[in-house]
């Protein structure tokens, strides 16, 4: 394949920020060693099942399902929850959502809440919004803590700081610790486990003064109301259980009919995202226990709209395991801040064009940011055919002018076999004069790196005719 | 068996070296070959760079085009892909937001669903055709070199075509073939990838370069020439000394072909046509 002339030009902003990502050695060092380590340890444990295919098909077949009642389901859910002591409440953008979560605190009488590591709240900017109203949010997670000590963005699903070694954690640790409670040991070493005992110590004096805890959910279970965070370090677990209030952001496609669904999911998602055969705490809890309130913000933000398009609404069955960014050849190479997103990698660039929309350069960019090599599809734990989204969003998003002209111009020669030859014969007179390492205009784009094949005297088709088929 | 050849456009303008060497190879195995002259482009890089109309009129001509042979065999895992894998997601659902893209073709979109039926089980990559329709892997072929394959990914994960190629490669005479580290990662072609994202295109090839280095490889082969375009681009120009082949080309060599060290030349080839880098 030809590059046509003008895919250069218009060049949108993924490119740009790859670029720029791209230079930084010790970035793509530390991706690279993240992402094989995950990579391996996810197949050794998804090799083991000899289910793995149909979880996989089960896992689909009920998100579909969900997603096809997803009404039904969630005024299920709703009921169950308020039944149990519970409020609910509906939130149609982030605008509302952050709303609602800011008057709960607010009618607390609080400045600080804990949080769970949570995606539905960074895609509204909850802590952005809190703290525009003078309420501090506290990221607990380990990872969230060292990109908000940092003042970093998040780059991966469940690894945030996957961009960052454990020198550059020290580092971070020494110098902010101190600005949010606790310091740091002056003679903290880069050592593993001296840091995570560092963030231990100083996350513990935030869990115990907490009365406001923030969530997201990995589930919501429509029959009985009830919730379900999936994490790894027992951090999510205290800020769900210590606070009196505890408030849930829940993306509508979070649902899932029946404990029996559940089932699937439990071993769909470890095994896909930390390569883990049992997820190390599950907590599930239904409405509001003894002595806490319970708030549950079912947020839509541009779900329902998804839900509309018959091709793209496949990404909504996203369980967020990560399994496609650790596979993505194009996320290894320049990592999560490129796409822009809270959601970063193969479902990035499905989801954040569909969500947002693709009115920004940027977001227009992100299907385009993949070679469709089709490794995330193969390891999607519920079969989202995240190529298959890509070209689908490519055809709704509008094209450079340029770039448009050098595809019609081709359409058109490839329309009629007689123009394929009189383009492949001028191509052929004019060898002699084709560069082969530096192409101009759009071509360059083709040999900064790579040298250009030579035209043949005569096409494969020019030489059947003349030989019948090589028989003269 | 009537065999039509479909050569795709990019071997029948840049490497019809590719093209002669499968119809040497088939005819040695004692296939008829036709090579339908109506045929232009899958429609690949339209329906790929988001250009579906243009893309669903191409597939429309490659389908009347193919319409009543026994099998199609396509030197390119990447185009057989994109008709029997993308072909039918374009009859069913990809079309279904803009009905419009199937108003300009004959027949409507039930049409194009019906030829999409008919025509796209019988297409094969030339690896399938060889071992699940003639049902051989020693093809008879020699190629005294050592040589590393890259499995390409819509071969590998979109026609699933497994290990047929290295099958064939391994009853190749002389051929020492040697495991190429990272096979299955994308070399970073991706059609117009290769140029709206130049950077990160370059950077996964130079991840797959190093890899092929690492083999002591004399000659990279694989089953499609867009990717070895791509690599074999940027092997010449870091003057790597690898050169690139198309499988077709490997197979269709025999004993009577060896004119030196890394002959290239094949019964019926103009060595000339055959440009050195891809």
């Amino acid at each position: 394949m030809s590059a046509g002339p003008g895919t250069f030009l218009g060049m949108p902003a993924f490119p740009k920020n790859a670029e720029e990502a791209l230079e930084d050695s010790q970035l793509r060092f530390n991706l690279r060693k993240a992402t094989h380590t995950i990579r391996a340890r996810r197949q050794a444990v998804v090799d083991e099942l000899p289910d793995w295919a149909a979880l996989r098909a089960a896992g689909k077949a009920i998100k579909d399902e969900t997603l096809r009642n997803l009404d039904r389901y969630l005024i299920q859910a709703e009921e169950a929850v308020t039944r149990a002591g519970g409020h609910v409440h509906w939130a149609a953008d982030a605008a509302e959502a952050n709303r609602i979560v800011i008057d709960l605190v607010r009618a607390t009488g609080e400045t600080q809440v804990v949080k769970v590591k949570s995606m539905a709240t960074q895609e509204i900017g909850l802590n952005e919004a809190l703290e525009s109203e003078g309420i501090t949010a506290n990221e607990t997670d380990l990872a969230e803590l060292i990109v908000q000590l940092g003042d970093d963005w998040p780059s991966h699903i469940l690894v945030p700081a996957i961009h960052r070694n454990r020198s550059e954690i020290r580092e971070i640790f020494l110098e902010h610790m101190g600005e949010w409670g606790r310091p740091a040991p002056a003679d903290l070493t880069d050592d593993p486990k001296a840091l995570a005992e560092a963030a231990r110590l100083h996350l513990r004096e935030r869990f115990l003064s907490a009365k406001v805890g923030v969530s997201g959910a990995n589930f919501l279970i429509a029959e009985t109301g009830t919730l379900v965070v999936l994490e790894s370090e027992g951090n999510g677990r205290m800020c769900l259980t210590m606070p009196r209030t505890l408030i849930s952001v829940v993306g509508i496609e979070k649902v899932l009919p029946t404990w029996r669904d559940l089932e699937v999911f439990l071993q769909l998602l470890p095994r896909s995202s930390t390569g883990e055969r049992m997820n190390p705490y599950t907590s599930t809890w239904t409405g509001a226990v003894e002595g806490q309130e319970f708030h549950l913000v079912l947020l839509d933000n541009g779900r329902t709209k998804v839900l509309a398009d018959e091709i793209g609404r496949q990404a909504l069955r996203c369980i967020r395991c990560s399994a496609c960014l650790n596979v993505c050849p194009v996320y290894e190479r320049v990592g999560g801040h490129a796409y822009g997103s809270v959601y970063p990698g193969p479902i990035g660039a499905i989801l954040t064009p569909q969500l947002r929309g693709t009115a920004s350069e940027l977001d227009a960019s992100l299907p385009y940011a993949s070679s469709l090599c089709g490794a995330c599809y193969d390891v999607c734990p519920v079969a989202i055919d995240i190529p298959e989204v890509l070209v689908h969003l490519r055809a709704k998003t509008p094209h450079a002018p340029a770039e448009r002209l050098g595809l019609k111009v081709a359409a058109w020669t490839l329309d009629r076999p007689s123009r394929l030859r009189r383009a492949q014969r001028l191509a052929s007179r004019l060898r002699g004069l084709l560069p082969r390492r530096r192409l101009p205009g759009p071509g360059a784009a083709w040999t900064d790196t790579r040298d250009v094949p030579a035209v043949p005297e005569e096409s494969f088709r020019d030489w059947w005719n003349r030989t019948e088929g090589g028989a003269r | 068996m009537r065999v039509a050849l479909f050569v795709t456009c990019l071997n029948d303008t840049l490497f019809p070296g590719t093209g002669k060497a499968v119809v040497t190879l088939l005819r040695r195995l004692g296939c008829e070959v036709e090579f339908p002259e109506g045929q232009t482009c899958c429609g690949q890089m339209h329906v790929n760079t988001g250009y579906r109309d243009e893309g669903v009129r191409l597939a429309r001509h490659f389908l009347d085009v193919f319409a009543g042979y026994d099998a199609v065999v396509a030197p390119s895992g990447s185009c057989a892909a994109m008709v029997r894998e993308q072909y039918p997601k374009l009859a069913d659902g990809m079309g279904a937001t803009r009905p419009g893209a199937f108003a300009s073709v004959h027949g409507g979109r039930s049409g194009f669903a019906r030829a999409v039926a008919e025509v796209t089980p019988r297409v094969y990559d030339l690896s399938e055709f060889l071992v699940d329709v003639l049902g051989v892997t020693d093809v008879g072929a020699y190629f005294p070199h050592r040589v590393t394959y890259h499995p390409t990914c819509h071969s590998l994960r979109g026609l699933r075509v497994g290990d047929r190629p290295t099958r064939l490669l391994r009853n190749v005479r002389g051929l020492e073939l040697v495991p190429l580290p990272g096979a299955d990662e994308c070399c970073g072609f991706g059609g117009t990838f290769a140029v709206k994202n130049a950077a990160v295109s370059a950077a996964m090839c130079a991840d797959k370069v190093a890899n092929i280095e690492s083999t002591g490889a004399e000659v990279l082969c694989a089953a499609d020439n867009s990717c070895l375009m791509h690599i074999g681009g940027t092997l010449s120009r870091q003057r790597t000394g690898v050169r690139v082949m198309h499988l077709a080309e490997i197979l269709a060599a025999t004993e009577r072909d060896v004119g030196g060290p890394m002959s290239r030349e094949v019964p019926a080839v103009d060595p000339a046509v055959n440009g050195e880098a891809r």
